[in-house]
């Protein structure tokens, strides 16, 4: 077939990429060879647009084992255990076919950490949808939660934290993303690197169908009016079958088998096979007859193409084919050997004994394009909100406004179709700042949250980046954990808009600056471009996943109330900044101005000092402030306990709309028990953290000093109704 | 006391419930659901999870499966049988327990604690419970709602064959405390000869203060009774 620049149009190349591949290959590609080049230099698997800008992350500390590069990240939590995980995105499929898209979306980043050699031992997610009342956004979000729960119940992981948010921004363009978390033995990781010659290639697991035939070209596009067609690039999800494959693998990592192992994710064999290949700077030739076929007449191009779901690609260790193949048998998985490595550096492939394409592993990796796209920088929007030139409100109903919000309500229906429980180690399930998860047999933990702020990153990218890798960090602080790393989502619209080019730049230039003052690195992660339809693309929405270390499980800490009489403590200083708020959101529908500032000496102090209190053992709850300001999170950690609580009217800050709804950054609340306040005092003023006391627990009323008193059961009540009517 | 948990492929509470028996000190082992043979066992666990991927009928293909005959054939001698959840669902599927599990009334997969009351105190499974009392239990599936001709519920109650009920925090069985639709709130039932119990709720998710409660724990300590 001579390759037309329609067929090179449809493979979703650029004719300038089409002349460096008849460069690279000094002749004309035949059809699987383009379909080969596509599928790799797509933006989802080449990273061509964002890499320039990815190489800036911090990524290294004493506690990384791995950084970005392989399956997913791996970092040291003391003793011989390790942890390893990252986050990725599912957008694309999901808004095509919510519940598939969604449960593959699980299928794909579980299979990234178990290739690793760890036993995942959590899921989280991270899922935005459109304005509530678009026709779409229901059926939507009921099919990705059911997705997301059909594949983690089923396969046995707990999902145990996430966030569920909406926006109009959404309403064409869902985002789906999905992190998954695994527990191995620092001794015992794998990697994609093949090593060696002559080396047998091994196809396990699932059968190859015509399912997800270009799905990652797919994800590297806008959508468009006719987004419904695509729906046969959408995967097929089996979480029965990544149960066996899960445990076969885990069984045979068990001795020294495998020299390298890569999942069959986007671009399928054809990704999985050049990774391996190009890591080890070695070639491969893989004979297409034997891989195993879900249907009749494949050819080599729908082979190499298909994503189907639940493979995986291993290269073994000479004479250890028949005993590995045993434990595939035990689990009823094929496992076929279907080529092997050669010195060759060329990605060789037979059909019928005949030489059916050939490309220089270089040409597909290291030699694929990479952009260094133009970006514009993002201009303050210097306006402020001035409250006087607004309606007058009164407090109670602009909390109840907040609480009683999609965004702000909570999310028990959504959650309570997540087994969170399986496993037994499941500590703190969702609902509080961050889950916590206990390694199995140790007593020791680990705490995770995935968190995002598309608001602030679009209204000022720079600052938001940072905000969302301090709200992240602030999340693992309550439970107690000191934060070690991160995985990051990076969800933006189409990178050849230069204003979407300059969000992404500078988001990240603002991850950068936080991760690094906090030595909190990122150690994997995943970008997903083109979110948006008909070139209006969607907010920029990074997701941050951390994963924290608490040393030594004792009780473990929440942000619900714990008895009446307390003293609650405010650390951080509220300046009662109102641009950018949830309250001039939710009331006013108003979203100008610049988000809060980031100090991130104070993230740092102040987060670091109430770690110090959780470890002497004086904090019964903590709460960090963001979205909705102090009275709503003091109002999450009444309704999330029962237990109400009487503030103070503050003595400087005279404003108290100001006071109460500002979204001042590096704040917690918290509880402690009124015979330590001198203590806890002490340990604050000598380390210079800024703190107020704001009043104290008390039953059954939430109250603010002459101004408000609400009884917790009705707060409890309109923080619940809004799922019940939608 | 020797216990035997099945694995079925698609099981994924096997290993909790072998870590809650493990640490009740039953003498446990594993048993593939391709074995032929099961080792002399006092308790046989049929776990919970998703056996066969359940894309069938839940719990149809296990029932089906070449290990079951041996545990149908135990469980006839009068061999200790406990099915949790999947394992409820199977059991229903090999006959040794009658009834059914629907999908969940409300359509979907439900994972909360629920309060369970025990109706029958006097059997080799409960009988460090008291009469009556109430549990706080984990329960995660989507086919726990319980069916059954009238015959056989009569049968239920009259040989008080009801282990437990779904309830509210003061021990009432009505329909707010029912959370998938079972009829009369049952959430585990026997057999005839008291030998066979199985429930939907996870009592091996209830054997650590850490974790949960402690509320699973007697469930075990009464099997060693």
């Amino acid at each position: 077939m001579k390759i037309t620049d329609q067929i090179v149009d449809k493979h979703g190349l650029k004719p300038e990429e089409y002349q460096s591949i008849k460069k690279l290959l000094k002749r004309e590609p035949n059809l699987l060879e383009l379909g080969i080049f596509s599928a790799m230099w797509n933006e989802h698997c080449s990273y061509k647009s964002s890499r320039i800008h990815l190489k800036k992350l911090p990524t290294k500390g004493k506690q990384v084992i791995q950084g970005p590069g392989e399956n997913a990240g791996v970092i040291d939590i003391g003793d011989d255990d390790a942890i390893v995980f990252k986050i990725e995105s599912h957008n694309h499929p999901s808004y095509i076919e919510p519940y598939q898209g969604a449960a593959t979306g699980v299928g794909g980043i579980l299979r990234d950490v178990f290739t690793m050699g760890a036993r995942p031992i959590a899921l989280l997610n991270s899922i935005h949808f459109g304005d509530p009342k678009h026709p779409k956004t229901k059926s939507l979000l009921n099919g990705v939660v059911s997705g997301i729960g059909g594949y983690g119940n089923c396969i046995g992981i707990p999902t145990v934290a996430g966030e569920t948010k909406f926006n109009e921004t959404y309403n064409e363009n869902i985002l789906v993303n999905a992190m998954a978390v695994g527990h191995a033995k620092k001794n015992k990781i794998f990697y994609s690197k093949a090593k060696g010659l002559n080396k047998s290639v091994v196809y396990v697991g699932s059968k190859t169908g015509r399912d997800g035939i270009h799905g990652a070209s797919m994800a590297s596009a806008e959508f468009d009016e006719n987004s419904e067609e695509k729906k046969p690039t959408v995967q097929v999800g089996d979480p029965f079958t990544e149960k066996l494959l899960m445990e076969a693998c885990l069984e045979l990592m068990k001795d020294n088998s495998i020299i390298s192992i890569q999942d069959m994710g986007a671009a399928g064999l054809t990704s999985s096979s050049v990774e391996m290949a190009s890591k080890g700077s070695l070639g491969l030739e893989l004979e297409l007859d034997k891989v195993p076929c879900r249907e009749d007449n494949m050819t080599p191009y729908e082979m190499m193409l298909s994503e189907s779901q639940e493979r995986m690609l291993i290269i073994l260790e000479d004479g250890k084919e028949k005993k590995a193949k045993k434990i595939f048998d035990k689990w009823d998985l094929d496992f076929v050997v279907i080529g092997k490595t050669t010195n060759t550096n060329k990605l060789s492939l037979k059909f019928n004994n005949k030489v059916v394409g050939e490309i220089p592993i270089e040409a597909l990796a290291s030699k694929a394009p990479i952009y260094s796209r133009k970006w514009i920088k993002k201009k303050p929007r210097k306006n402020t909100i001035e409250l006087k030139n607004l309606k007058k409100i009164k407090i109670e109903d602009a909390l109840i406004k907040i609480l009683s919000s999609p965004n702000h309500s909570n999310k028990t229906w959504i959650t309570n179709q997540y087994d969170q429980m399986v496993m037994c180690d499941t500590v703190q399930r969702s609902g509080s700042d961050a889950a916590i998860i206990r390694i199995h047999n140790k007593d020791k933990a680990i705490a995770v949250s995935v968190d995002s702020s598309a608001n602030y990153c679009k209204s000022y990218p720079l600052t938001g980046g940072k905000q969302i890798v301090c709200e992240n960090w602030r999340n693992l602080i309550t439970v107690g954990a000191k934060p070690l790393a991160i995985t990051n989502c990076l969800n933006f619209g189409n990178p050849e808009n230069q204003e979407v080019m300059g969000e992404f730049a500078e988001c990240l230039e603002g991850i950068k600056q936080a991760c690094e003052f906090l030595n909190y690195p990122v150690v994997s992660g995943n970008v997903s471009f083109y979110n948006g339809t008909n070139k209006k693309n969607i907010y920029p929405t990074p997701v941050i996943g951390g994963v924290g270390l608490i040393k030594k499980l004792s009780k473990p800490l929440n942000h619900s109330f714990k008895e009446a009489n307390s003293s609650l403590l405010l650390i951080g200083k509220t300046f009662g900044h109102l641009e950018q708020s949830c309250f001039l959101k939710e009331n006013y529908s108003i979203d100008e101005g610049m988000p809060p500032e980031i100090n991130l000496l104070n993230e740092k102090n102040n987060g670091e000092n109430l770690l110090k209190l959780i470890d002497k053992n004086l904090i019964l709850s903590s709460h960090d402030v963001s979205s909705g300001g102090l009275i709503t999170a003091l109002s999450e950690m009444s309704i999330a306990s029962g237990y109400g609580a009487k503030i103070f009217k503050p003595k400087k800050l005279t404003n108290l709309i100001k006071y109460l709804f500002g979204e001042d950054q590096a704040r917690y609340i918290i509880e402690i028990k009124k015979n330590n306040s001198t203590k806890v005092e002490k340990i604050l003023k000598d380390n210079d953290i800024y703190y107020e006391n704001i009043g104290y627990t008390q039953r059954n009323f939430f109250e603010i000093e002459s101004e408000l008193k609400i009884n917790v059961k009705d707060l409890f009540k309109i923080n619940n109704e809004w799922y019940n009517t939608y | 006391m020797k216990s035997s948990v099945i694995v079925f492929p698609g099981s994924n509470c096997d290993r909790d419930i072998a870590v809650a028996l493990e640490k009740m000190q039953f003498k446990n082992q594993m048993v593939w659901h391709k074995d032929t043979k099961l080792p002399k066992s006092d308790l046989i666990v049929v776990p919970g999870g998703f056996s066969y991927g359940d894309y069938l009928r839940s719990g149809a293909i296990a029932g089906k499966s070449l290990i079951i005959d041996e545990v149908i054939k135990a469980a006839n001698s009068g061999c200790l049988v406990l099915g949790i959840c999947n394992g409820f669902q199977i059991l229903t599927e090999t006959g040794l327990l009658k009834g059914t599990l629907l999908r969940n009334k409300n359509l979907k997969f439900i994972n909360k604690d629920v309060q369970i009351k025990v109706l029958n105190n006097e059997t080799k499974f409960t009988n460090k419970y008291k009469k009556d009392q109430i549990l706080k239990i984990n329960i995660a599936h989507n086919e726990g709602n319980f069916f059954t001709d009238t015959k056989h519920l009569d049968e239920l109650k009259k040989e008080n064959l009801i282990a437990f009920k779904y309830c509210d925090e003061n021990g009432n069985g009505n329909q707010e405390a029912n959370p998938n639709g079972s009829l009369e709130n049952i959430a585990g039932i026997l057999n005839d000869k008291k030998n066979i119990l199985g429930m939907m709720p996870h009592p091996e998710r209830m054997v650590d203060d850490i974790i949960s409660n402690k509320d699973g724990i007697n469930l075990f300590s009464s099997l060693l009774n």
